[in-house]
């Protein structure tokens, strides 16, 4: 399909006679995996003197801890990385409220709450912090709708419906919060084209499908879900390149290859993508010298990206990598320790 | 050198007006170095109680953060952590705590809320992607109760980027809130016009209809209109969505003209999506047991396209196809087994579908 594609303008390509927005793989780009060289890159993230990146995402840091050491796990590499440090550094970012921040010295959130309790299921050691305040905090951020705020700030997002569950499911606490409204809210928010938004209304995007229909699967609600439209219409981001967008008419990006993949894999629908041309998308991401994948064939790599390229591989079947939960991006292994099995569709 | 954020106006207050001046300075007076600031402990960064790696700042984000933490640890709200906050935007406009810090000043110091307008203005004019800033915007706009620069302020981000998440997220809660619905469809047909692929200007479309007529009433005119920007340009996979997501209710197959008009369109605008509308509307047909349909020729349509979308226009979603072809096969076919490698289905006895009823 190469000899198909004339470039129009900077990633407008014309196939068949058709204008499409993709990009092109170079003949010499990246084609087997290269593990080894991934583990390296997480390892060694972070203790370099000089670098500026890693001081400008403090303000994420729980999160781009537990995307390390998701995928240091998945590759079966979690004992290089430094455990004691990271539950230390866990316990101090605990609030008197419950909630938990991304860093020291920063305001809790849901997002860092679920990194951090994410991370804590890894390390099987839930309960150096307090496990019953985190519950409080989720419980206060849900509003009368159902919906949930992502801190004392308000703002409502169905990722944030998706932490909370998230959080509670690993805790064995999720009786605690009004399901039913949370459930309503979030069904509240599919559109016409089976997708999902933010709120109600807000155009469907693949990101926000996934906490939907992750949320939907923790609360065993997939059933209200029409999966063979939200199939079809994840199954259509899949590009002549091979790689998957977050919503029409976009680029292909690397972390869709999750967000996507798993959406599809809870909907039972994974079978409807082209896996071996996303796989050769997925590993053209990869950058052969620094290790780690970027969002992109040929741009700059980053932990985020690493970690979604990996666990779409293993999606995929990739038998160099273990399986990842489609739910909650983890290790199976670690759910099954935990006891949970989030119900999937078939 | 770096570029010094000086955009934002000019307030009275002297003590603004020095921090106003070192930053048109372009050189950057480190806070530590400052006299004003001397009373306080900078507070360097804290990776956790045994940090193992030791981590290089440039030098200004250094200073500006270890001051900012000074700020936090004695919870001070005065002027100066307000200039402060500015200056750890400026280098990080992601930092959600800065962002909370700076409300919680605007409160404490009751500033001035247009001035704040004008600052987070020119802020989203420079990082328009970012959750941050549009949750900033709406604080103030909540706390002013003045949505009326809204609706061109997000004008003018689109106009940038078209389909930017967060501006329409942020027009939707405007809209909804305010109940600011007019001259909204205009907007939308604009942006069509100027990219008729704009898939967030099509779900706007649905938000303002579905929020004020309703589709009852104008289904047709959103019809007429869908086919009319698919005739433009046919490989557009939202205005089909759209086209498809609007008929959902009635069903595609009863829609009166419908699929003569989409048949119509397979000569010169052909693509896989129109293929699949066909698809849809055949089964749909199927699946109501439209008197206005010859059954069997339906199904033998449908099973035709779905193995031309699987093998030749669409080869990526084969499997979804193949899925397609073979529910259809189970649900209404004569209940032969079925396999995906089956015999050509017969050849259809006429190009066009047979509307009239069928004999008995």
């Amino acid at each position: 399909s190469l000899s198909l594609l004339a470039e129009s303008d900077d990633n407008n390509f014309i196939l068949q006679g058709t204008q499409v927005k993709d990009v092109i793989i170079k003949p010499d780009a990246p084609n087997t995996l290269l593990l080894d060289k991934h583990a390296d890159y997480i390892a060694a993230y972070g203790s370099k003197k000089d670098d500026y990146e890693y001081t400008l995402s403090e303000y994420l840091r729980m999160s781009g801890i537990y995307w390390g050491l998701t995928v240091m796990d998945l590759m079966g590499q979690l004992s290089r990385m430094n455990r004691e440090e990271i539950i230390e550094f866990i316990k101090s970012c605990q609030h008197d409220c419950g909630g938990i921040s991304a860093s020291i010295g920063h305001d809790p959130h849901l997002l860092y709450t679920l990194s951090a309790v994410q991370i804590l299921s890894l390390y099987d050691s839930i309960n150096v912090i307090d496990v019953e305040k985190v519950v409080d905090y989720v419980k206060g951020l849900q509003q009368e709708d159902g919906s949930f705020a992502g801190d004392k700030w308000g703002e409502i997002d169905t990722r944030f419906s998706f932490c909370a569950v998230a959080t509670l499911a690993l805790l064995g606490k999720l009786d605690e919060i009004n399901m039913d409204k949370a459930v309503e809210f979030v069904l509240s928010c599919m559109n016409f084209d089976g997708g999902f938004g933010c709120r109600p209304d807000s155009e469907s995007h693949a990101g926000q499908i996934y906490c939907c229909t992750g949320f939907l699967s923790i609360t065993g609600q997939l059933h209200k879900v029409n999966a063979d439209l939200l199939g079809w219409w994840l199954c259509e981001r899949q590009l002549p390149s091979g790689g998957l967008n977050g919503r029409p008419e976009k680029l292909p990006d690397v972390c869709y290859s999750w967000w996507v993949l798993a959406s599809l894999k809870i909907i039972g629908r994974i079978h409807w993508i082209d896996k071996a041309k996303l796989r050769s998308f997925i590993l053209a991401c990869q950058d052969e010298e620094t290790g780690g994948f970027a969002d992109r064939p040929g741009d700059m790599v980053d932990p985020f990206h690493t970690l979604f390229g990996v666990a779409g591989l293993s999606l995929l079947g990739d038998e160099q990598i273990k399986p990842v939960n489609p739910v909650f991006c983890m290790p199976e292994d670690v759910l099954q320790r935990v006891g949970l099995q989030p119900d999937l569709l078939s | 050198l770096q570029m010094c954020f000086g955009v934002s106006s000019l307030s009275e207050s002297r003590e603004q007006n020095q921090y106003q001046f070192y930053n048109l300075m372009c050189l950057f007076f480190y806070f530590r170095d400052r006299k004003e600031w001397a009373d306080l402990e900078p507070v360097p960064q804290d990776d956790g109680p045994n940090p193992v790696v030791k981590i290089a700042y440039s030098e200004k984000f250094t200073d500006v953060f270890d001051m900012f933490r000074a700020l936090l640890k004695n919870d001070e709200k005065s002027e100066r952590a307000f200039a402060l906050t500015a200056e750890a935007i400026e280098l990080n406009a992601a930092n959600y705590t800065v962002w909370h810090y700076r409300r919680v000043l605007l409160q404490a110091l009751d500033k001035d809320l247009r001035e704040e307008m004008k600052y987070i203005t020119a802020i989203i004019e420079d990082q328009p992607k970012n959750y941050q800033v549009w949750h900033h915007r709406r604080m103030v706009v909540e706390w002013l109760n003045d949505p009326s620069e809204e609706l061109q302020f997000v004008a003018e981000i689109l106009s940038q980027d078209a389909k930017n998440y967060h501006a329409w997220q942020h027009r939707q809660w405007v809209m909804q809130e305010y109940k600011l619905w007019d001259g909204e469809l205009e907007y939308v047909e604009e942006l069509l016009e100027e990219d008729v692929r704009n898939n967030s200007a099509w779900n706007q479309r649905h938000f303002v209809i579905s929020h004020t007529s309703g589709y009852s009433a104008i289904l047709e005119r959103e019809v007429q209109y869908t086919l009319k920007q698919i005739k433009k340009a046919p490989h557009n996979e939202s205005a089909w969505n759209y086209l498809n997501g609007i008929l959902q209710d009635g069903g595609l197959s009863s829609y009166p003209g419908l699929l003569e008009q989409v048949t119509e369109l397979q000569d010169t605008c052909s693509s896989p999506y129109l293929t699949a509308f066909l698809v849809d509307l055949y089964e749909d047909a199927l699946e109501t047991n439209s008197s206005s349909y010859d059954q069997q020729e339906t199904l033998n349509k449908a099973l035709e396209l779905c193995k031309l979308l699987a093998e030749e226009k669409d080869t990526i979603r084969r499997e979804y196809w193949n899925y397609v072809s073979r529910s259809l096969q189970n649900t209404y076919g004569s209940g032969d087994p079925v396999s995906s490698s089956s015999d050509p289905p017969p050849p259809s006895s006429s190009q066009q579908p047979d509307t009239e009823p069928s004999d008995p």
